[in-house]
C-alpha cells in the first residue's frame, strides 16, 4: 500500500529526520547483531526487532527523560532509541564487562539505571508487575512521570497481565501498557491462542481506555503515543495502546518459522516502517535520499564503533563470578 | 510483629505494606490490626488477589525508592508469586549488572498444624534458601519476631521472612535488639554438650521442650536456633556440631531435598572428623499433609519423636 501524499507527513524536517535516523539505527544494529551471532560472538537466544522499528521509534520518543521504560527480550531498539549506547549495547551481546549489564545479561538483559531503561526480561509478562510497581512509587512519591511498558500480544494470556492490568485500572497507576502486536507468539498466531483478538477491547474491560494505532506507520505511533503518554501524565491512571506490527525475522535465532507463510512476510514487508516513511517523506521534499545516504553512513560509523568497542572490551575476571548477587553497604 | 510494623512505617514514610485482607480485614493473623486506621489506605493496601503482580508491584515498588513489604497470605500461596520472586527480585541485582538493587521484604505465614491440609500446610523454607539473591529470615522468639523485620528494612536485598502460623500467639518477654554482629547469626537458645539440636521457626518450640525432656533422661542437648536460612550460619552450626560430636536436624518441612539435607551436608563437610554419628533429622513425612487431627499429628515432627530421634542418635555411639 503506498501512502505517499495520502496522509502527509505533519512533521518538519528535523524532526522527520530524526525519525528516520533512530528507525535506521535500529534496523542496522539488528542486522549487524545477525551477522555478529553467525560468527558466534553473540550467543544464546537473539530476537531481532526488525520490522518494529516504529513501535518503539514513535512510543519512546513521546516520553521525557525521567521516565521509566520496562521491555521484554526483544529490547535492543528500545533501548538505542531510549539512549542506552550502542556501544554498551553491544559489548553486552558479546558477554564483556563493558556492556550495560557487565555482560551478565546479555541480550534479554539490557538495564541502564542513568536512562531509566528497566529491562530486558526473559519471562513473557513479567515485566508488567514490575512497571506498575514503578507507578505506584511514582504516584505514592507525588512524581510526574510515567512508566512504559513494552509486551507482546503473547503476554495477554499470562496472567501477569490481566493481574498488572486490573491492579494499574484499580489503583490509578501511571503506566503506558504498550502492546506490540506482531501476530505471532514465537509460532503461536494471535486467533489460535485468544478466544478474544480485539486486545483494546481487552484492556477496556479493566476500565482502561485503550488505542490500536499502526505500528508500522512511525507517524501514527507518535500521535498515538503522545496522546496516550500525555493522558497518563495528566491524568495518573493507566492507559493501554495497541500496535499492529509484524517482525520481518524470525522469533530469534533458532526459529525455521515454519508456522508462516512466505508470501505474508513479502506483503508486510512492502509496508515497512522505513521505506514507506522516507517515501512519503521524499514526496513531501522534507527528506532526499542524499539525506538518507548521508544518515545510512553515520548510522554505519556507529555501529562499526560499537563493534569495535564491543571487541575491545575485556571480559569480566573468572574471580568476580559471585558479585553483585547481594548489594555491598557502600553501594547503597 | 504489629509493633514491628507500625514502629518501621511510622519512622519511615517510604515504608507500605501490600498484601490480601491487610486493612480492612485486620490481617488474616491479625498482624496489621488497626494499622489502616493509624495509617491510612495508601500505606495499607488491601490488594486484590493478585500474588503474583503484586509481589513485582513490590519489587518495582522498591526500585523506584519506597521501602514495601509485600505480605503473602502464606507459603502456600507464594507459589503462585514464584516468578516474580525468583526470576526478577533475586536475579535483577546479578542481571543489571549491579546497576539496580531490590529493598523488598516479602513476609509470608508458613507452616502446618491446625488441620488446615494439603493446601494451606506447606513449608517451603528450602525452596527459597536455595536462591542466590534472596535473603531468608525465619523468627521464632517474640524478641526477633519484633525486631527481624526492621533487619529486613534496613537490608539493600529482597529479604523473605518466614513467620510460623502457630507462633502468632505467642507471649514471652521481649528482648533487645541483637547487635550488628548478631543480627544474622545462627543462636544457641540451649547450651548443651551431648548433642546439638537444629531447628528455626516453628520446631523451636518443641524442639526446646523435647530438649528439657532429654535432660530429664540424662542427655544434655545444645539447641541452635537458626534464624537465617539464608545465609547460613555455616560457622556457628558446625562450631556446635564439632563441639558436641552429633547432630539432629528438626525441619518441619518433607525431609526428601529439603532444606534439612543442607544442614546435614554443611555438618558433614565441616565437621566429620569430629563427629561420633551420623546426622540424623526428623522432618515431615512424606505425604501431602492430611487434615485429620490425629494424622496431622503423626505427620509432623513431634516432641516425642524428636527425643526418639536423639535417643537413637546417642545409642551407636563409639565413646
Amino acid at each position: 500500500m503506498n501512502l505517499t501524499g495520502i496522509h502527509p507527513v505533519p512533521f518538519g524536517a528535523a524532526e522527520s529526520r530524526d525519525l528516520v535516523r533512530q528507525m535506521l539505527r535500529i534496523r542496522r544494529f539488528e542486522e549487524a547483531c545477525a551477522q555478529l551471532y553467525g560468527q558466534q560472538k553473540i550467543r544464546g537466544f537473539l530476537h531481532l526487532y526488525i520490522g518494529e522499528e516504529a513501535v518503539a521509534t514513535g512510543v519512546i520518543g513521546a516520553l521525557q527523560a525521567d521516565d521509566a521504560i520496562v521491555a521484554t527480550y526483544r529490547e535492543h531498539g528500545h533501548a538505542l532509541v531510549r539512549g542506552v549506547p550502542a556501544t554498551v549495547v553491544m559489548a553486552e551481546m558479546f558477554g564483556k564487562s563493558g556492556g550495560c549489564s557487565r555482560g551478565r545479561g546479555g541480550s534479554m538483559h539490557l538495564f541502564h539505571a542513568p536512562t531509566r531503561f528497566y529491562g530486558g526480561n526473559a519471562i513473557v509478562g513479567g515485566g508488567l508487575p514490575l512497571a506498575v510497581g514503578l507507578a505506584l512509587a511514582d504516584r505514592m512519591l507525588g512524581r510526574q512521570r510515567v512508566t512504559a511498558c513494552f509486551f507482546g500480544e503473547g503476554a495477554v494470556a499470562e496472567g501477569a497481565f490481566h493481574e498488572s492490568m486490573n491492579l494499574a485500572a484499580l489503583w490509578q497507576l501511571p503506566v503506558l501498557f504498550c502492546c506490540e502486536n506482531n501476530g505471532y507468539a514465537m509460532g503461536t498466531a494471535l486467533e489460535r491462542s485468544q478466544s478474544q483478538t480485539d486486545l483494546c477491547a481487552r484492556a477496556r474491560s479493566y476500565n482502561m481506555p485503550a488505542l490500536a494505532a499502526d505500528g508500522m506507520d512511525v507517524v501514527a505511533v507518535v500521535q498515538a503515543a503522545r496522546t496516550a503518554v500525555a493522558q497518563v501524565r495528566r491524568e495518573c491512571r493507566p492507559v493501554f495502546i495497541e500496535c499492529r506490527t509484524y517482525r520481518f525475522r524470525a522469533h530469534s535465532m533458532f526459529d525455521p518459522e515454519l508456522y508462516r507463510p512466505k508470501e505474508e512476510v513479502e506483503l508486510w514487508k512492502q509496508r515497512g516502517p522505513l521505506h514507506t516513511f522516507t517515501d512519503r517523506l521524499k514526496a513531501q521534499q522534507l527528506f532526499s535520499e542524499a539525506d538518507f545516504q548521508s544518515l545510512e553512513a553515520e548510522v554505519a560509523a556507529e555501529v562499526r564503533a560499537a563493534i569495535e568497542f564491543a571487541d575491545a572490551s575485556p571480559l569480566e575476571p573468572v574471580a568476580d563470578l559471585l558479585r553483585d548477587v547481594h548489594t555491598p553497604p557502600e553501594a547503597v | 510483629m504489629r509493633e514491628a510494623l507500625r514502629t518501621a512505617m511510622t519512622a519511615d514514610p517510604r515504608v507500605l505494606l501490600l498484601g490480601e485482607d491487610v486493612g480492612r480485614y485486620g490481617g488474616s493473623y491479625a498482624v496489621s490490626k488497626g494499622l489502616l486506621e493509624e495509617l491510612g489506605p495508601e500505606r495499607i493496601r488491601d490488594t486484590p488477589l493478585s500474588e503474583l503482580a503484586v509481589t513485582g508491584a513490590g519489587l518495582g515498588a522498591a526500585l523506584g525508592g519506597l521501602r514495601p513489604i509485600v505480605e503473602i497470605m502464606t507459603v502456600n500461596f507464594s507459589l503462585l508469586a514464584l516468578d516474580q520472586i525468583v526470576n526478577s527480585a533475586a536475579a535483577l541485582r546479578h542481571m543489571s549488572g549491579g546497576q539496580f538493587h531490590v529493598p523488598l521484604v516479602i513476609r509470608m505465614a508458613t507452616g502446618a498444624g491446625r488441620q488446615l491440609a494439603a493446601q494451606h500446610s506447606h513449608s517451603f523454607d528450602g525452596w527459597f534458601a536455595h536462591v542466590p539473591g534472596l535473603k531468608v529470615l525465619a523468627p521464632a522468639t517474640v524478641t526477633d519476631a519484633r525486631h527481624m523485620l526492621s533487619l529486613a528494612l534496613d537490608d539493600p536485598d529482597p529479604v523473605v521472612m518466614l513467620e510460623h502460623a502457630l507462633l502468632y500467639n505467642v507471649t514471652d518477654e521481649l528482648g533487645p535488639p541483637p547487635s550488628a554482629e548478631e543480627a544474622w547469626r545462627a543462636a544457641v537458645r540451649r547450651s548443651g554438650r551431648d548433642l546439638t539440636l537444629v531447628t528455626w521457626g516453628g520446631m523451636l518450640p518443641r524442639t526446646l521442650v523435647a530438649a528439657e525432656e532429654l535432660a530429664k533422661l540424662g542427655v544434655d542437648a545444645e539447641v541452635l536456633d537458626l534464624r537465617c536460612l539464608r545465609p547460613l550460619d555455616t560457622r556457628r552450626l558446625t562450631e556446635s556440631v564439632r563441639r558436641t560430636r552429633r547432630a539432629l536436624v528438626i525441619d518441619e518441612a518433607w525431609q526428601t531435598a529439603g532444606l534439612s539435607a543442607e544442614i546435614s551436608a554443611q555438618i558433614f563437610e565441616g565437621c566429620f572428623y569430629d563427629m561420633d554419628a551420623p546426622v540424623k533429622r526428623v522432618c515431615s513425612a512424606e505425604v501431602p499433609m492430611p487434615y485429620a487431627a490425629h494424622l496431622e499429628s503423626a505427620a509432623l515432627p513431634s516432641v516425642a519423636g524428636i527425643v526418639a530421634a536423639a535417643r537413637t542418635l546417642l545409642q551407636g555411639s563409639a565413646s
